[in-house]
């Protein structure tokens, strides 16, 4: 998977991750990727749960030491 | 996807409460939904300016002067120790590069978090329209924010 555009979230606490990656996304087109690099667990549950509000489409994350890369595919609008 | 609602009422006044107020409402609008906080009794000093006081009578100054305003120091509902707490607070929190209160009520602006200030507070405490900080949409009653409530499906009391 070759993300389009990144966004670092490192040492961020809820409810930063969210706010921010509900920003970046404005500025990705339809059909992007956006990959989102966190340390906050709480991503695993609230960015599919961002996804299931917002229509964006939850493509997953994954884990390694703690620090997690989760992947998110803007709606067609 | 229809615009859900959420609406809650801040009516609590210590950093703690009005800190989870706000992580839900911003996290709420960067979910797409739209957002009513209505600022009522001591959640009315989220929305003043750090002034010494404010009122008009003797009595709302002298109350006004110990009900301090500012969304950058609010008291904590637990372990206050004059003023102690909410010092170490901050620091606990800025050292994990949590939001401060004043950068979540900017936050909430940003996400389009509608403000509504209750007025009989606003009358009975004395206040002015210049004790507060921009971006408080509205200045009204129980009835326009329980016509918000009955639209949205979560409603909150904090």
């Amino acid at each position: 998977m070759t993300p389009d555009d990144t966004l670092d979230c490192f040492g961020l606490l809820c409810p930063m991750p969210i706010i921010k990656i509900a920003e970046k996304i404005k500025d990705l087109s339809p059909g992007q990727i956006l990959e989102i690099t966190a340390t906050d667990e709480g991503i695993r549950t609230d960015l599919p749960a961002w996804c299931k509000r917002t229509g964006h489409e939850f493509l997953g994350v994954e884990e390694k030491n703690g620090e997690y890369r989760a992947y998110v595919k803007k709606a067609k609008a | 996807m229809p615009q859900e609602r959420m609406t809650i009422v801040v009516f609590s006044g210590e950093m703690d409460r009005v800190m989870a107020a706000f992580i839900l409402a911003t996290t709420a609008a960067a979910m797409g939904l739209e957002v009513c906080m209505f600022f009522t009794f001591w959640g009315l000093n989220v929305l003043r300016k750090k002034k010494f006081t404010a009122g008009k009578t003797l009595l709302q100054k002298m109350m006004n002067t110990l009900n301090r305003g500012g969304a950058g120091r609010l008291p904590l509902s637990k372990f206050q120790m004059l003023g102690l707490g909410p010092i170490m607070m901050k620091a606990l929190m800025a050292h994990s590069r949590v939001p401060t209160i004043p950068e979540l009520v900017s936050q909430a602006k940003a996400l389009g978090v509608k403000f509504i200030a209750c007025t009989t507070t606003f009358q009975f405490m004395g206040f002015d329209k210049d004790d507060f900080i921009e971006g408080v949409d509205a200045y009204a009653g129980a009835a326009t924010f329980l016509d918000d409530v009955l639209d949205g499906k979560v409603s909150y009391f904090i």
